[in-house]
């Protein structure tokens, strides 16, 4: 048997060891890196452009509007005109607005008469405090109701959470957020006011922890009105990258490893199957900063999307103006993250 | 004791409503040391056998008979045991090793995750272990953090053969250890595998299609044909003295190293493998058989004797004339004593010569199956 081996087998013929050994060293990394973040950038220009388009070169005459129902004489609204910076040539005020954004100036809020960057300042963290909560329980739910029901899909508890999750996700968020409001704030039949209508804080609250408690009980209502509406699609996404995972023969190896059936799910399935979800978590998470306007005006939550909400009843124009290049901007930067992210999680993008 | 002793084994898949057979009766017996090979075409059944050893086949699928590892029978087992035995006990070399490791896990990680689920072992004295057993299949240590798709196919089969050693098993099951990979590198990770289990007295069971391959490494080999066992043997023997038509066809398949004139005349078999669902009475091989006559479609086969340590379900190993229920056979007489008297002239491949030029001849292997179903209207 060992000379019918040595006819075939020619010594010294090694395969070159360590032959291939990518994406070690840091240089690398900093060239992917490097390509992302200009890629960004390219992104972000163009949203200044499409932001300067929509909102200072569309509007037909803002000062018209502003001063609708409002007796004005000519001289008012020339003062006016002059004021806004309406009356220089438009590739002038371009540039002017390109370099004042630059420098984190997003102009005056017509209606607030406060700079846009403190308004939208002060307003960032109510947001990304709801927002953050109900996206990590969002993730956390879906992701695990969604290994849960890909792996044995076709189950009763597959057919029982994804009935469910995707009816949550056809509802309006404002129909859910008002039901959500008059059982569990006003109350109905015998069940009682459990939580606070609106605001993020009690007019009289407590300072220290007691102050943390009343945001956290007003947080309840917003953030669980969000989490139902937005976990659906982990589940969605999560539940069928898990099943795309199930014929791959790694998994047999596992089984064959001697593992038991959850270890082989948790250990080499859903890893495998976090992937394409990372993509849908980021982008989701760039759009939550701006997607909370229907939840924050139901319940008043003193956010970016309340603002915008205000804003857009004026028309505030520079507010608008400015929270539309903060949600793009966050959009961008969340896109980017997840670039760098998934390059941590899958070594083969590490490769490229 | 035994380590493995197979009986009476049948699986079934559930297909559109109806069970389709893909093993039947098969006996196997295997002891430490002993290296068995599985031979037989694509869908024969070879791989789903292997898998209902450690019952990895997937929910729903019918298997019967017994499994015995030492003794205990491990298709009635609670899954506790069949988890216990699985890996530590018998471990499983994958073909194609690329889609057979996690893509995003490390493959000293894959290694150690046996060792430590089996033994208890700490991380770190796994990695050491993960570490020696790299450098005994001629892998670099410093390699163990590197991912899958770094490596070439070869280092990946040998990372693979590894794995399997891991916990130091009794049996490897090889499922076509060998089939990704080219002619080079398939000599050095047979030799490898022949080494190793070698070293530690561990048992094999290799399945493959390719005869040669299993008579490398094997000391027996069974050759599967429609889910059943139709003849067993020494490697040797089996290879060069075939007795059922069906091992006479797939080693003539495979050009014998070192002899110019099988080369040049490849011969193959006509016909594809029957649908396990149709079968009917008879030897499933008889519609592809070109010694077959009518006894063959009619009366049922099984292993017979046939020679010293060997056995096959072939009527013609039955003495002369003689029907396994002792009737005389209808126009024994006529029987042509030599069965290559009776290959029905195929295309090309009959009359290839010497003088033929070698790539002329592989020309003529390509349209097979045009061949065959010709020859499969005969039948």
């Amino acid at each position: 048997m060992s000379d019918l081996l040595d006819a075939v087998a020619l010594p010294g013929r090694e395969e070159p060891a360590g032959s291939s050994r990518p994406g070690r060293s840091p240089a690398p990394f900093l060239r992917y890196l490097a390509s992302k973040v200009a890629a960004a950038l390219v992104s972000f220009a163009v949203t200044l452009v499409i932001g300067f388009v929509l909102f200072s070169l569309m509007p037909a005459n803002p000062v018209q509007s502003l001063t609708r129902g409002r007796p004005t004489s000519a001289a008012q609204m020339e003062h006016l005109r002059h004021q806004l910076g309406l009356d220089q040539p438009v590739w002038h005020r371009f540039l002017s607005f390109v370099g004042d954004t630059l420098q984190g100036r997003l102009g005056d809020s017509w209606q607030f008469q406060q700079p846009v960057a403190s308004l939208i300042g002060e307003r960032l963290w109510p947001t990304l405090l709801l927002t953050g909560t109900a996206t990590l329980l969002s993730v956390v739910l879906g992701l695990w109701l969604g290994v849960h029901s890909g792996w044995r899909h076709g189950s009763r508890f597959d057919r029982l959470t994804s009935g469910i999750s995707l009816t949550l996700w056809s509802v309006p968020t404002f129909w859910l957020a008002m039901i959500l409001l008059v059982v569990l704030s006003t109350g109905l039949g015998p069940i009682p006011s459990l939580f606070p209508a609106g605001g993020m804080s009690d007019a009289y609250s407590p300072s220290g922890f007691g102050h943390v408690l009343d945001v956290a009980h007003h947080l309840v209502l917003p953030c669980l009105t969000m989490v139902l509406v937005v976990f659906a699609q982990y589940v969605t996404v999560m539940r069928s990258s898990v099943i795309d995972e199930l014929g791959n023969p790694y998994l047999l190896t596992a089984r064959a490893k001697g593992l038991m059936d959850s270890q082989v799910r948790n250990r080499h399935a859903a890893p495998n199957a976090l992937l394409p979800s990372v993509t849908v978590i980021f982008l989701q998470l760039g759009t939550v900063v701006g997607g909370a306007i229907t939840v924050e005006t139901v319940y008043s939550w003193p956010g970016l999307g309340f603002l915008t909400y205000q804003a857009l009843q004026v028309p505030d124009l520079p507010l608008l103006q400015g929270t539309f290049i903060v949600f793009s901007a966050s959009v961008i930067l969340m896109n980017l993250l997840a670039d760098v992210v998934y390059r941590f999680l899958d070594p083969r993008v590490r490769a490229q | 004791m035994t380590l493995l002793e197979v009986r009476g084994l049948g699986v079934s898949y559930r297909s559109g409503g109806r069970e389709v057979p893909a093993v039947r009766g098969v006996d196997l017996t295997l002891d430490r040391g002993e290296t068995l090979g599985l031979a037989g075409e694509s869908g024969s059944g070879k791989s789903t056998l292997a898998l209902s050893l450690l019952r990895l086949l997937p929910a729903g699928t019918r298997v019967e008979g017994q499994v015995r590892w030492e003794g205990e029978d491990l298709l009635t087992a609670k899954w506790s045991r069949v988890r216990a035995v699985r890996w530590a006990g018998a471990s499983v070399v994958f073909q194609g090793a690329l889609s057979a490791l996690n893509p995003v896990r490390t493959v000293g990680d894959q290694i150690c995750e046996p060792i430590v689920l089996h033994e208890g072992a700490t991380r770190r004295e796994a990695r050491r272990r993960a570490g020696e057993l790299l450098e005994s299949v001629g892998v670099p240590v410093r390699r163990l953090d590197g991912y899958p798709h770094e490596f070439s196919g070869g280092q990946r089969q040998r990372i693979m053969i590894a794995m399997a050693l891991a916990c130091r098993p009794d049996l490897i099951i090889a499922d076509e250890p060998t089939t990704a990979l080219d002619v080079m590198v398939q000599a050095q990770i047979l030799q490898l595998l022949a080494d190793l289990v070698k070293e530690e007295r561990i048992a094999v069971l290799m399945i493959s299609h390719d005869l040669s391959v299993l008579a490398q490494m094997c000391d027996r080999l069974a050759v599967m044909y429609a889910g059943q066992l139709v003849e067993t043997g020494p490697s040797a023997q089996l290879l060069t003295d075939p007795r059922h038509p069906y091992t006479r066809a797939l080693a003539g398949a495979f050009p014998v190293i070192g002899d110019p004139a099988s080369r040049r005349a490849p011969s193959g078999l006509p016909g594809d493998p029957p649908n396990q669902a149709q079968l009917g009475a008879g030897c499933a091989f008889a519609p592809r058989c070109p010694e077959a006559d009518a006894d063959c479609r009619t009366g049922a086969v099984q292993l017979w004797p046939a020679g010293p340590g060997r056995d096959a379900a072939c009527l013609r190993v039955l003495p002369d004339g003689v029907l396994p229920d002792g009737a005389l056979r209808d126009g024994a007489a006529e029987r042509p004593a030599d069965g290559a008297d009776a290959v029905p002239a195929e295309p090309g491949g009959a009359d290839a010569t010497g003088e033929r030029a070698g790539e002329q001849a592989e020309e003529q292997a390509a349209p097979q199956p045009a061949a065959g179903t010709s020859a499969g209207g005969q039948s």
